[in-house]
């Protein structure tokens, strides 16, 4: 991976750290003082009951969303004024809940939309061509292939994405992260709606994603996947972070039982 | 017989131009631009002063319209920023209408109503036919070269990341790509080619004026992208000359109807014309020429 030649020379200990953000829409408190950080290399788990603002958490550090208070640093720099192609190009890279793409383009085209770092995006270089180009969208292919051979996605790489399953498309998303030669990946639900079977493949893409060093945080409602893979996390409600630790400690936590599972047990 | 078809294709060639313009600004980057006769109203008018009032070279002349087409457009780009859609749409209709109603009224600038008449030709007028199949050559060498460019920019980077833009900017932001940017590039060439096309109509015809530059042009141009492919350039050239083709054809066949009057016979000319579009987009609704993916290489 890129991520640690990138990596400047006061690495901080966190990579993504989230202090007091607060966001609210028409006087509802979206987004209440929300602190959390997360640790590098592993998954970690962003949980919740519905309406925790764990998505709105999502859409604030990605930069669609402006944050009223508050400030959040990736790798020790602060992003909490940056537009969302600038977060992207720090290596930051989020998915959507609900399948999101560009519909007349296919799955191949996604891809590689998504490759960094292409100088041939520039409007001169588009025009008069240039070597540095040519090999770069060599190299972006070359990339977009083997990334569309490990999520089995291979067999549909020229079909538009709207002739994808439900599945496809939620692979394409993890896909489309993994152009972006991102350091830390942010999954909004990325095994909503597809069967147990590819859940679990999912899960185990996400595993493996972190074994070769990248930083993964998950939204994600299924417990079971949670338990599996996460091995901290962070429990939100109304707007604040209420819990953080491994899933047994969170588990047994009197104050997410109350919030989260609806009632002690 | 041979000057009409010479002057039916010169119009068909600037309307290539202009519809050219329109796949890009519309069919590519999907900002719906209906200020396109305002932006071929400012590069004839702008050509039109430098060479008739300035005795300019024609050469410079077409250069300033590209150049004030351009930064127009970058104007209007930046002041719409925000606007998608039927709120961008009539902002720009309003930007076409504003630059003919300043064009009419301001007559120390513009010469008023009058309009701008002796604009200097691409080829002498005494040379009878040639005239036309000079100026055709000339203007119709506009339209390959703007080909060719579109055609690149189209298959690069550029252009794959304007068309994820126009599918979804939130995830092409996401993706790392500056919208502005991509928006207001494209809309800003877009701008400047229409003022080309502006410009060689003035050369041509040597007169220009407000009048001249009615919406109805717009919505021509369109018809002519729709009915082509509006994200493919040479899909927006056929469209252009089938559309004049089209235009002119009408003309005669609405003459042949029994018993209809010369004013009825203009009004079953536009139902023609409207009734040729449903047909086209009930059976080819991306157009004659649909969109393009690019291919993944083979292993």
């Amino acid at each position: 991976m890129q991520a640690q030649e990138l990596r400047g020379p006061r690495a901080p200990a966190y990579p993504l750290l989230v202090e007091n953000v607060r966001l609210s829409f028409a006087g509802l408190k979206a987004l209440d003082g929300a602190s959390f950080h997360v640790t590098p290399g592993i998954v970690t788990g962003l949980i919740g009951p519905n309406g925790a603002g764990k998505t709105t958490m999502f859409n604030v550090i990605s930069g669609l969303y402006r944050a009223d208070a508050g400030s959040i640093s990736f790798m020790g720099q602060g992003i909490e004024r940056m537009s969302p192609h600038q977060i992207s190009r720090l290596g930051l890279v989020r998915t959507f809940q609900i399948a999101r793409g560009f519909p007349k383009l296919t799955v191949f085209e996604h891809l590689m939309v998504y490759g960094a770092r292409q100088p041939g995006e520039k409007l001169l270089t588009a025009v008069f061509g240039s070597t540095e180009a040519r090999q770069r969208e060599a190299e972006l292919s070359e990339k977009a292939l083997a990334v569309a051979a490990r999520l089995r996605l291979s067999h549909v790489i020229d079909n538009k994405v709207t002739d994808l399953s439900g599945g496809q498309k939620k692979l394409l998303e993890i896909g489309r992260a993994l152009m972006a030669e991102p350091r830390m990946i942010l999954f909004d639900e990325p095994a909503a709606g597809v069967n147990p079977t590819l859940a679990e493949e999912i899960g185990d893409q996400l595993l493996s994603l972190a074994e070769e060093g990248l930083t993964v945080l998950l939204i994600e409602h299924d417990m079971a996947l949670i338990e599996r893979i996460c091995r901290r996390v962070i429990v939100m409600a109304q707007g604040r972070t209420l819990a953080e630790g491994s899933f047994e400690d969170v588990r047994s936590n009197a104050e997410v039982q109350d919030a989260y599972l609806g009632g002690r047990r | 017989m041979l000057t009409y078809i010479l002057f039916a294709l010169v119009i068909g060639s600037v309307y290539a131009l202009l519809a050219q313009s329109l796949m890009l600004s519309w069919g590519l980057a999907g900002l719906v631009n209906l200020g396109l006769a305002g932006f071929f109203a400012v590069g004839a008018y702008a050509s039109a002063m430098l060479t008739t009032w300035g005795h300019a070279p024609i050469p410079l002349g077409v250069a300033a319209a590209m150049l004030a087409g351009g930064l127009v457009g970058l104007v209007v780009c930046f002041s719409t920023l925000r606007l998608r859609d039927d709120y961008l749409a009539i902002v720009t209709l309003g930007f076409a209408e504003i630059v003919r109603l300043v064009a009419s009224n301001e007559v120390w600038l513009t010469g008023g109503t009058d309009g701008i008449s002796g604009i200097p030709v691409l080829v002498p007028r005494d040379a009878g036919i040639w005239f036309h199949a000079g100026s055709l050559a000339i203007i119709a060498a506009a339209v390959a070269a703007v080909y060719l460019l579109l055609r690149r920019l189209l298959r690069s980077p550029w252009g794959r990341s304007l068309r994820a833009i126009r599918e979804d900017q939130t995830v092409a932001s996401v993706a790392g790509k500056s919208i502005v940017r991509f928006k207001a590039q494209a809309f800003s060439l877009a701008a400047a080619i229409a003022g080309v096309a502006g410009a060689f109509y003035g050369h041509y015809t040597s007169y220009v004026a407000p009048d001249l530059f009615q919406p109805l042009i717009t919505i021509y141009i369109f018809l002519a992208v729709t009915a082509g492919g509006n994200a493919r350039p040479a899909g927006a050239v056929i469209g252009a000359y089938l559309l004049v083709a089209f235009l002119e054809a009408t003309r005669f066949i609405a003459e042949l109807a029994p018993g209809v009057s010369a004013v009825q016979a203009a009004s079953l000319r536009e139902i023609v014309v409207g009734l040729g579009l449903v047909l086209v987009l009930s059976f080819r609704p991306d157009g004659l020429l649909p969109e393009r993916s690019q291919k993944a290489p083979a292993l």
